[in-house]
């Protein structure tokens, strides 16, 4: 109960930011929520079905440029162009999934890390250059007012991620609670038990790698209206990388997680950027070395991601009460 | 993001605003001048940060000598990891947060581009972008962007014409990296070799730069039967390029880009005899060469270098980059007085005639026009002796 006041106040108050938000943090924050939407598509794959991928920025990628050419070389309005790119990504993830059945593990996380590799690569191969615009990338029209509405770009893209996450997690939070979600949870920790108790492995191993390739796709497409701008260098390796450390800063296998990931790998890189200054002049050169430090407090502080923290917090509380 | 001495040093500074009111460009107060500015410090490009450090080093000293026409100059250089939505969100932080006059130098081609339309579009200076993609000079598209190196078209041209007047017979096979960097090169090739002499290229191979090696590319170039070998290879490439073609025995005239001239990172790589008779262009002093020693520039580079920064900086293009960059930026901040608009600091940046840097070759100049957005056009040809770059020939303008 407490906590569904909680979420429900955080919304009213993310729905009212742009009345006084400024357009930079309206942006960050639009950001925050496009990866928390690809942190939620990862984390119902990696955490709740316990296929390891470290390949997600492929996935956003094809969602990001799938949107760009729509736009751009097809005329579509973003509202049609997200949805129809995110639908490739489906597919795309769902045919990925077949290799992966055969895939456990660590093997499964190289084969995703091969993805996200040549991804930038595949973006600058120059037999797609008339669509993809080879490594000067795609610059992508600023989206008009969300519904006619009087607000500026930066308010536009802030409600509409606002909105279109609002509906993701929610439905997403219905999947896990679901017949499917219990049996995806099945198939991660006890594989065999599922099976004889007539779960579809495959079926639903595939399907859930659609539908977390769908998430970061329409993520991507967010991305590129909200940033204007895609090119290979947007979607490199560090970009995976860093979903996998928001989905286990942000606690595996917990949807708040996503948004505690989001915020993570959205300002700590600014921090780590910042807090260099303290140590001289010539630390400018050392955010990637700062970054580890916190990313390796971050763990020892909360192993079982923030969500985990907050739930040994809450668990505290409620005992606390009972006395 | 906005710690409290951010906070506590804007509130302070709100008076000071007031005062310089007159002025009435963001950034811009009676004792300061506030300039953005994105770097990869963060990230696989990581190696060009060394250039905002110089700049910084730079300006610091700049400011402890009293500053430009009495304001101090506060360089903000925020790390975007050469991700673009990073630069986008670290460029608005600059302009809406931080309130910077203009943008100074930012590094990289798809970084740069991703904030040029918002630059533009809002009126603020993009000075002086660390890329060679020929799409920042470009005044009529882009009013507010301007470049600074030769972009590589220019320096391929100057081969196509080089190649010309050289051996007006040559045929040409031409191996390129497949991105926005070989196929500016053979463009520019293109075009300094005329439309009527296109034909003289008779093989164009292209490689990826996830391929372990070309050797193949360099053998189908070579079976071409040209005499003329163009390499638009970055370093690692262009060294496997040059081995391979001699020992092949291939007796061609080789270019190689600026991209590719270090001596450490690929002639050595290639090996010192192997690499002999390889031209390329350049427009900047080598620290290390002994002939610049009692050079004014580079001795009034050294002394900053050793005094500012460590000695293993000095022979590092990224210094020498940043210096020669900064350098500039100080010379158009003194010519625009006190009229610190950003109308007139895009106008003294396009208007600069003949003006030499520390770091440049002596001949190569700083030309720019409100229709000339790319500064340094100016470069000249060396050769590789087996040990080091003899420069040959005039200067040649691209």
């Amino acid at each position: 109960m407490f906590s569904r006041l909680a979420w429900g106040a955080l919304f009213v108050y993310a729905a009212a930011a742009p009345l006084w938000m400024s357009g930079y943090h309206l942006y960050q924050f639009a950001q925050v929520m496009i990866y928390a939407i690809a942190l939620l598509g990862l984390n119902l794959l990696t955490g709740f079905n316990g296929q390891l991928s470290l390949g997600h920025g492929a996935f956003f990628a094809i969602g990001g440029y799938g949107t760009a050419i729509l736009i751009v070389k097809f005329g579509l309005p973003y509202y049609a162009a997200i949805p129809l790119a995110s639908l490739v990504c489906f597919v795309a993830g769902f045919l990925f999934g077949f290799p992966a059945l055969r895939l456990g593990g660590l093997y499964l996380a190289l084969a995703t890390f091969a993805l996200a590799v040549a991804t930038p690569q595949v973006l600058a191969f120059k037999g797609f250059d008339a669509y993809t615009g080879g490594s000067q990338g795609v610059q992508i029209p600023k989206p008009g007012p969300l519904l006619g509405l009087h607000m500026n770009v930066d308010q536009s893209v802030f409600w509409l991620c606002l909105m279109v996450s609002l509906v993701l997690f929610w439905l997403a939070a219905n999947l896990v609670r679901s017949r499917v979600g219990r049996a995806l949870i099945a198939i991660r920790d006890q594989p065999i038990a599922a099976e004889t108790m007539g779960v579809d492995a495959a079926l639903y191993k595939t399907i859930t790698f659609g539908i977390s390739a769908l998430y970061a796709g329409v993520a991507g497409g967010l991305d590129a209206v909200a940033v204007g701008f895609v090119s290979p260098e947007s979607f490199g390796l560090p970009l995976s990388l860093a979903f996998l450390v928001g989905i286990v800063i942000g606690g595996l296998a917990s949807l708040p997680g996503a948004i505690f990931g989001a915020l993570f790998i959205e300002f700590v890189p600014n921090w780590a950027d910042q807090l260099t200054v303290y140590f001289g002049e010539n630390a400018k050169a050392l955010p990637g070395a700062v970054y580890g430090v916190l990313l390796i407090l971050a763990m020892a502080l909360a192993p079982s991601g923030i969500a985990g923290l907050f739930r040994a917090f809450s668990r505290r509380l409620t005992k606390g009460n009972a006395l | 993001m906005i710690n409290r001495r951010h906070f506590l040093g804007a509130a302070a500074a709100l008076p000071f605003a007031r005062a310089a009111r007159a002025a009435d460009t963001p950034g811009v107060t009676a004792k300061e001048i506030k300039i953005g500015q994105t770097m990869p410090y963060s990230g696989p490009a990581s190696s060009y940060g060394q250039i905002g450090k110089t700049e910084a080093a730079f300006f610091k000293m700049i400011n402890e000598q009293g500053g430009i026409n009495g304001r101090q100059i506060n360089l903000i250089s925020l790390d975007d990891a050469y991700s673009p939505p990073k630069t986008v969100e670290q460029t608005r932080r600059l302009v809406e947060q931080e309130q910077v006059a203009f943008l100074f130098n930012p590094l990289g081609t798809a970084p740069c581009l991703s904030t040029r339309d918002y630059l533009n579009q809002n009126g603020i200076p993009q000075l002086f972008v660390a890329t060679g993609a020929a799409a920042f000079s470009d005044p009529e598209h882009f009013k507010w962007t301007v470049g600074l190196q030769p972009n590589y078209q220019t320096e391929s041209a100057i081969f196509g014409r080089h190649i010309l007047k050289t051996k007006p017979q040559a045929k040409i096979a031409v191996l390129y990296q497949n991105d926005g960097f070989g196929k500016d090169y053979l463009t520019g090739l293109k075009a300094g070799l005329g439309e009527a002499n296109i034909g003289m290229i008779v093989k164009e191979a292209s490689y990826e730069t996830s391929e372990p090696t070309i050797d193949s590319q360099v053998s189908s170039c070579q079976g071409s039967g040209a005499d003329v070998f163009l390499m638009a290879a970055t370093p690692k490439f262009a060294a496997q390029a040059i081995r391979k073609s001699f020992d092949l025995g291939w007796e061609a005239t080789r270019y190689v880009t600026d991209v590719s001239l270090s001596i450490a990172s690929v002639m050595k790589a290639a090996g010192f005899e192997k690499a002999k008779g390889v031209i390329t262009a350049n427009y900047g002093k080598d620290a290390s060469d002994p002939r610049w020693a009692d050079d004014a520039g580079l001795k009034q580079y050294k002394a900053f270098v050793e005094s500012r920064m460590s000695v293993k900086d000095l022979v590092d293009s990224n210094t020498i980059y940043g210096y020669d960059a900064a350098f500039l930026l100080a010379e158009v901040l003194k010519r625009c007085g006190d009229d610190l608009s950003r109308d007139n600091i895009l106008k003294q940046a396009t208007s600069i005639k003949d003006f030499d840097l520390p770091m440049l070759l002596p001949g190569v100049k700083i030309n720019t026009s409100p229709s000339n957005y790319s500064p340094i056009r100016a470069m000249q040809l060396q050769t590789f002796n087996g040990t080091s770059w003899e420069l040959f020939g005039d200067i040649l303008q691209g």
